[in-house]
């Protein structure tokens, strides 16, 4: 129905005035330059980071897009540094165990907050979503005092603790989660199943969009970390892959086309990650009503 | 199969009260429907007998056993939802045999009597697709497969036609009064709907406000209705209500007297019930006189809403020649179909 209906806005577009059609309308061409001036802004950083790891050092400050003499030099030399391997491999192992365990407890904490009726429900909700209102600035502090006292500086627990569970993880969580009818639950608990069945089984799977997309952001979110590893490691071995690239910058000396070229490496899987999943955080976003 | 005892079942949230000490015993394979306007507490009481609803005081029984303090999956009962609660990331197969989950059955035995139920029902052929690739007749089929597969003691449903279209509805009432009369099970029933109520119960419960109005047979509660609500509520369309005054055996209503015996004092209240189909135009000695306002043609019937004396009654008129609109007609009525009230709305006969 809906496909029919926009195939024949489609068509009656098609067969419209090309004056009627949208480029000599002032609103419209508003609307194209904005959209046009936001897109160079998302993009050009991602195109100026790829141009500048095809470029020698003497090209760094310039701002032309094509290298004068392309290299590849730049990523044989990266790739040839076992750290990054190490970097990539630690980033990776990071933003798996952090994404796998804020999806388990966000879906879990959200559940609860959701289809439960307790006393204090609400307050414990608020709390949560307060943390939100905090920037990370400051939460480095007490991770960091937290971190000190139980002994876990320079560990991977300490870079993983703060994001094992996010409560913007837990608020999406519950928004998906008021979309589950209670007699799909009812029925489960007239079928024998125990609560944690019960979200496992039947409440988990419907809302696999939201899981997905969430799953994503977190993913994305401790990749690109960078403040709390760098200030909770001290060791090479330890750093992620956004800590690790600082290295290539010393004392007086910034190795651009290095970072550069780790840096446009290290979007590789995000990108693969992007791609694959990209129908779900889509999705994910539109039943949210979340803007990026 | 079990018997249902509820037994002065009140239930309460926070200080309101919408159930007022209910008492009921359903029969061991007893179809028994509760029917009533939205918030009369029939789904309240559904949930109750479930375990899904807290009972505030009272008791309630299936066998025996008491149940308000067992676990829904104790109670030896199954439910269909009337959102069908079928779970859309699971093949039907998967969705009948959930309720098998926690069986300690063999594997052969739940392929097999998921494989028994799915013939039953006539979903064989779909076993291996998901909900969103069936009709909402199938839906609700494999929905009431769920139900089945467990062979509960009894079987509550939850208004489950009320999102089929008026075709399928007609359908599924058939279907699910034909797995009745083959399974035999004990099954509660809750709808708004009388004709749902009507055409599959042994006994109806008509609810109201958190009250039971009556309990009865089809033909009891509606052909001896026990109040006013009842009357109006069974039956479609509603009963005609005229207001009279009861005096000397005679009551006199829009402007006629109609000659019975009540237990009134003269001078009392009363209100005399017509059903459409026992109002019929006439030409020879009426009990009214009017003129006929609307016609709702049927088909085999009409509809004719008929002024007499600026009050409408409906009479059903033939479907192949009803009278005109304006058209002045006369309308009889045997007393012997009549019903008459008090001024509380009992029934006096």
């Amino acid at each position: 129905m809906a496909d029919t209906h926009i195939r024949a806005s489609a068509d009656a577009l098609l067969r419209a005035p090309a004056s009627a059609r949208g480029p000599r309308d002032p609103a419209a061409i508003i609307r194209w330059t904005l959209l046009a001036m936001g897109a160079i802004v998302m993009v050009m950083p991602i195109v100026y980071m790829l141009s500048a790891s095809f470029k020698y050092p003497y090209e760094m400050y310039n701002l032309n897009i094509i290298p004068k003499e392309p290299t590849a030099e730049n990523y044989a030399y990266v790739l040839s540094d076992g750290r990054f391997y190490r970097w990539f491999a630690n980033s990776f192992f990071v933003a798996t165990c952090t994404t796998v365990s804020a999806v388990f407890f966000d879906a879990l904490v959200g559940y609860a907050l959701c289809k439960f009726r307790f006393r204090g429900r609400l307050i414990v909700f608020i709390a949560i979503l307060s943390t939100l209102m905090i920037p990370t600035e400051m939460l480095v502090i007490p991770w960091y005092l937290m971190s000190r006292s139980f002994g876990w500086l320079d560990t991977y627990w300490g870079i993983m603790f703060p994001g094992m569970m996010t409560a913007f993880g837990t608020f999406l969580m519950k928004q998906f989660f008021e979309t589950v009818p209670d007699d799909f639950l009812e029925a489960a608990r007239i079928d024998g199943l125990n609560e944690f069945q019960i979200w496992w089984s039947v409440a988990l799977p419907m809302v696999t969009p939201a899981l997905s997309a969430l799953a994503i952001f977190i993913f994305l979110g401790n990749w690109t970390a960078f403040i709390w590893p760098l200030i909770v490691t001290n060791s090479q071995e330890l750093y992620t892959l956004p800590v690790g690239l600082t290295t290539f910058s010393v004392e007086q000396t910034v190795d651009w086309e290095l970072i550069m070229t780790g840096a446009a490496l290290a979007t590789i899987p995000t990108l693969i990650v992007f791609l694959i999943f990209q129908r779900y955080i889509i999705r994910g976003i539109a039943m949210a009503g979340l803007k990026g | 199969m079990a018997t249902v005892s509820i037994q002065n079942l009140v239930k309460a949230y926070g200080k309101t009260e919408v159930l007022h000490g209910i008492n009921l015993d359903v029969a061991d394979g007893e179809f028994v429907v509760f029917v009533g306007p939205s918030g009369c507490g029939k789904s309240t009481t559904l949930r109750m007998i479930a375990g899904l609803e807290e009972v505030t005081s009272g008791e309630i029984l299936i066998g025996e056993r008491v149940v308000n303090h067992l676990e829904p999956k104790d109670r030896d009962i199954a439910m269909v939802f009337q959102n069908y609660a079928i779970y859309p990331h699971m093949t039907v197969r998967k969705n009948i045999g959930f309720g098998l989950r926690t069986s300690k059955l063999p594997k052969a035995d739940k392929q097999k009597r998921i494989d028994e139920v799915a013939a039953i029902l006539s979903m064989t052929d779909y076993l291996d697709r998901k909900p969103a690739q069936l009709s909402g007749g199938q839906r609700q089929r494999v929905a009431i497969g769920r139900a089945m597969v467990r062979d509960p003691a009894v079987f509550l449903f939850d208004e489950p036609l009320s999102n089929l279209d008026a075709q399928l509805r007609t359908q599924m009432r058939l279907e699910i009064k034909k797995l009745h009369q083959r399974v035999g099970t004990t099954i509660i029933f809750v709808t708004h709907d009388q004709v749902e109520a009507m055409t599959m119960a042994d006994r109806i419960v008509i609810m109201k406000d958190g009250h039971i109005q009556q309990v009865g047979t089809p033909a009891e509660v509606f052909h001896k209705p026990a109040n006013v609500f009842v009357a109006q509520f069974i039956g479609a369309p509603s009963m005609n209500m005229l207001d009279g005054v009861y005096a000397g055996g005679v009551i006199t209503t829009a402007g006629r007297r109609v000659a019975v015996a009540l237990p009134l004092p003269d001078g009392a209240a009363v209100t005399v019930g017509i059903r459409p189909d026992d109002l019929r135009v006439s030409d020879g000695a009426a009990l009214f006189e009017g003129t006929v306002s609307v016609l709702e043609p049927l088909g085999a019937e009409t509809l004719a809403h008929i002024d007499i004396g600026g009050r409408d009654v409906i009479a059903r008129a033939d479907g192949r020649a009803p009278p005109p609109v304006g058209a002045r007609v006369h309308l009889s009525a045997d007393t012997a179909n009549m019903h008459f009230f008090a001024p509380d709305g009992e029934a006096l006969r």
